[in-house]
């Protein structure tokens, strides 16, 4: 076979977002993809494989990007790897640049930068059907000869023109003819040439290894840029000099920085398009113009977003319930198979309460992961995705935030795990972190048990206004609005310290509408499911294994069997009193609750019963506290233990609810024989879990996708502290005003 | 007339007659195709007046009213009378 050869071709994937580049990714490279990290910023590495006609590719997914002027290391790593800096990887064999077909000009500025870089190209001109509604004529052949390089018309979503694509690839590559391209324009004028070419000279006399001319450019280029940054600390004054007399000199030659350069490429983009390609003048009205006319409409539009959003928000809330449910009960009765199946021991310990515990808490976040995703695909792939950002822009930028923060927002009052996972849609690092950071204080589902039994138990059903507002309501909605008005202030004071820096560019394209496609929701779902199991599942299924050993060890069967003992001489004349406590339930109960206060676990509660004393908490609050910091929906379950009521409390069931509240209200302090609960100790506790991080798997997440322990552990510190704050300052203020 | 885009009422096109300013948010409007010479016409606002939403090059843009305070425009006279449609 002509051409073929066992060497990988390594093909990288360039394009601006919105080009239905990942959809032309996965029809590519199908299902099986890596995905990793580069080390030391948090852009993701996808990679995936394709054979054809007996070449096999390398496809580098590189991430979305309007322009190669990079501001920041993450917005580097694309330069870097088409450069071959990256690492002691070569610049890839090819570069696969995805166009827009029905938005030519725009996109082609991204490609006259990297044709600069001088790499073999094809184009993949997509979306060709959407161009021709738009009544534009392109001559693709034309086009291809214009700009020197192969260009093939595909449609990714449907898969059409993927072979011809693949062929032109191979053949780029091999340095057949195509690549014979001749010596590609440079776009800048001759004087800024003269200026960069002078910069380079001067630079590779002190720099170790020499600068490639697209990077001196983008150094005289990017004011402010990373380049600047990152070349000029070895350079000192000297440099920083040079670069500012040369900008002057520039400027005053009519060919001012940063807008030359657009100015320069936008002119080679007219003169390559002239008779090739063009858009009916003036105003066309298409379908999705007509859309969008009634989307982004003061009325209609601001209704039909409140209607999405509130599909969205409850469809994770209402439709993962039962799902989650078929997953509890799936765990819960693999967990009692084991239990019956095994002797009683560590061991059996150890698999019914780590093991399938473990994964029973990361495979239980899987609905709410899939069914989020499902509409962010389709919000994305349709187009509405940048109209949400668009509608709600106004209201998200008074606390500093952009449009794009709202949705990850919205979605982590449902769980923050797919929250923060949605948040790569915000490509400003400064307020992706920054809405990351806040997301886990909105009030998520499985804070709503913990309200719900607390409320129910301590707060008094009155009712205002002819029974249509009722106190025990308004409280629950207080707690939803303690995290938001929280949450509000952090991200206030991020954007003002760790986080601060120029207002963000808002810039957003308002894509077309367009059918979203069903073979990239689903793969869009599939994908998400699957980075959330691999990536942050093992860091949750550890934590789990080692909060099971804390609460498990030491085992001090002799003092549990000396307490239980002397429980019973105390009951020793009260018969009936004497045969329920020897009834092996309560026995089981006991024993359990025992154990639990002599663990690591138990020890810690009554340790810190000091520091929890001023919330208005006794030991055993304490104690659920600790035991909840890695997930936050086990505390009912260990304050059901901790009372005798069994380690299975289905705070969903009615009469395990009630039964719960009934043993809250009767707990007692051991030294004053005072009740533990009153309304200023419920408020206090209830504060402490709207503010507080005790979810691993949100840790976990964070530490995912910000690439670094770092603010993981920055969110646990902040948010322990304030939940501490919190509660301390609810119960000393409810406990003047309300006792 | 020289305006600010910012300033342009909904139906109005305008010829971009300069950038003002070399940060981020300059550069950024630069790259996305709003230069010197480029026709855009505002298509309106969000519900709560900010952002705006312009068409520019054949497909439309969304800047905040500080961003597109940044574009210096020359009105094309009478172009509000068009039709939108």
């Amino acid at each position: 076979m002509p051409g073929s050869s066992t060497r990988t071709i390594r093909v990288a994937l360039v394009g601006n977002p919105n080009t239905g580049k990942s959809t032309l990714f996965t029809a590519l490279a199908g299902v099986r993809q890596r995905v990793g990290n580069y080390p030391g910023v948090t852009v993701e590495k996808k990679t995936g494989h394709m054979r054809h006609a007996g070449h096999s590719f390398e496809l580098i997914d590189l991430p979305g990007t309007y322009s190669l002027a990079p501001r920041s290391p993450d917005e580097m790593v694309t330069v870097d790897v088409l450069l071959g800096r990256r690492g002691n990887v070569a610049p890839p064999d090819v570069v696969l640049s995805i166009v827009d077909a029905s938005n030519l000009e725009r996109n082609l500025y991204l490609v006259s930068q990297v044709l600069a870089l001088g790499l073999p190209m094809v184009i993949a001109l997509n979306m060709v059907d959407l161009a021709r509604e738009r009544q534009m004529e392109i001559d693709v052949a034309g086009l291809a000869e214009r700009l020197g390089v192969p260009v093939v018309a595909v449609q990714a979503n449907r898969r059409t023109g993927l072979k011809e694509l693949q062929t032109a690839l191979a053949a780029a590559a091999s340095g057949g003819e195509t690549s014979a391209a001749p010596v590609r324009e440079n776009p800048f004028p001759a004087s800024f040439q003269q200026h960069a070419t002078e910069l380079g000279a001067w630079l590779n006399e002190r720099l170790p290894a020499p600068l490639p001319p697209f990077l001196v450019e983008r150094l005289l280029l990017d004011g402010g840029g990373y380049l600047e940054s990152e070349l000029l600390d070895g350079l000192a004054q000297e440099g920083a000099e040079r670069l500012r007399v040369a900008r002057e000199s520039l400027a005053a030659a009519g060919m001012p920085v940063p807008a030359v350069e657009a100015m320069a490429r936008y002119d080679w983009i007219a003169r390559t398009l002239q008779g090739v390609a063009r858009r009916p003048s003036g105003h066309t009205r298409t379908t999705s113009d007509r859309i969008d006319a009634v989307l982004t409409h003061k009325v209609w539009g601001t209704l039909i977003f409140g209607l999405t959003m509130a599909t969205l928000f409850t469809s994770i809330f209402v439709l993962a319930a039962p799902l989650m449910n078929v997953i509890d009960s799936a765990v819960g009765g693999l967990a009692s198979l084991v239990e019956a199946g095994m002797a009683e021991g560590a061991l059996q310990s150890l698999l019914v309460n780590g093991v399938i515990g473990g994964v029973g808490a990361v495979v239980v976040f899987l609905p709410q992961i899939l069914i989020l995703f499902m509409f962010i695909a389709v919000l994305e792939d349709c187009g509405y995705m940048a109209r949400a950002a668009f509608l709600m822009d106004r209201l998200m930028a008074g606390v500093g935030l952009s449009g794009k923060s709202f949705i990850p927002l919205l979605s982590s009052f449902a769980c923050a795990v797919p929250g923060i996972m949605a948040t790569r849609v915000i490509e400003n690092r400064r307020d992706r972190f920054a809405t990351i950071l806040i997301a886990p204080l909105m009030s998520c589902s499985a804070r709503l048990p913990v309200y719900v039994i607390l409320i129910g138990a301590f707060v008094p059903a009155r009712y205002f206004l002819g029974g249509i507002v009722g106190l025990q309501g308004l409280v629950l909605l207080g707690m939803y609005a303690v995290g938001v008005v929280v949450a509000i202030g952090v991200a206030w004071g991020l954007k003002k310290s760790i986080l601060r820096g120029e207002t963000p560019p808002f810039v957003l394209e308002l894509p077309t509408y367009k059918m979203p496609s069903l073979r990239t929701v689903g793969f869009r779902m599939a994908e998400r499911g699957w980075s959330f199991l691999a990536r942050a599942g093992t860091v949750i299924f550890a934590v789990t294994i080692v909060v099971w050993a804390l609460s498990y060890y030491p085992r001090s069967e002799d003092r549990v069997a000396a307490e239980l003992e002397a429980r019973r001489a105390a009951l020793a004349g009260h018969a009936a009193a004497l045969a329920e406590f020897d009834s092996s339930e309560n026995l089981a109960y006991l024993r359990a609750s025992l154990h639990q206060r002599y663990s690591l676990l138990g020890r810690a509660g009554q340790w810190i019963e000091p520091a929890v004393r001023p919330l208005g908490w006794d030991w055993r609050i304490g104690c659920a506290v600790i035991a909840s910091f890695p997930a936050r929906e086990v505390v009912m379950g260990v304050l059901g233990v901790i009372y005798n009521l069994g380690s299975d409390v289905d705070v969903g069931a009615e009469s395990d609810q009630h039964r719960l509240q009934a043993q809250l209200r009767a707990a007692r302090w051991d030294d004053t024989g005072e009740p533990v609960y009153n309304l200023p100790v419920a408020l206090s506790i209830m504060v402490f879990f709207a503010l507080c991080a005790q979810c691993a798997a949100t840790l976990a997440v964070i530490r995912r996708e910000t690439n670094s322990w770092r603010w993981p552990t920055f969110t646990f510190a902040y948010m322990t502290i304030l939940a501490y704050v919190g509660a301390l300052v609810t119960y000393q203020v409810a406990s003047r005003l309300l006792l | 007339m020289k305006r600010a885009a910012a300033e342009l009422k909904v139906g109005q096109a305008a010829i971009v007659e300069r950038i003002v300013g070399s940060d981020e948010i300059s550069r950024r409007i630069l790259e996305m195709g709003v230069t010197p010479g480029v026709e855009i016409l505002c298509l309106g606002a969000a519900p709560l007046g900010d952002p705006l939403e312009f068409e520019l090059r054949g497909y439309r843009l969304s800047l905040r009213k500080s961003e597109a305070q940044h574009i210096e425009v020359q009105l094309i006279e009478g172009s509000e009378d068009a039709p939108l449609g």
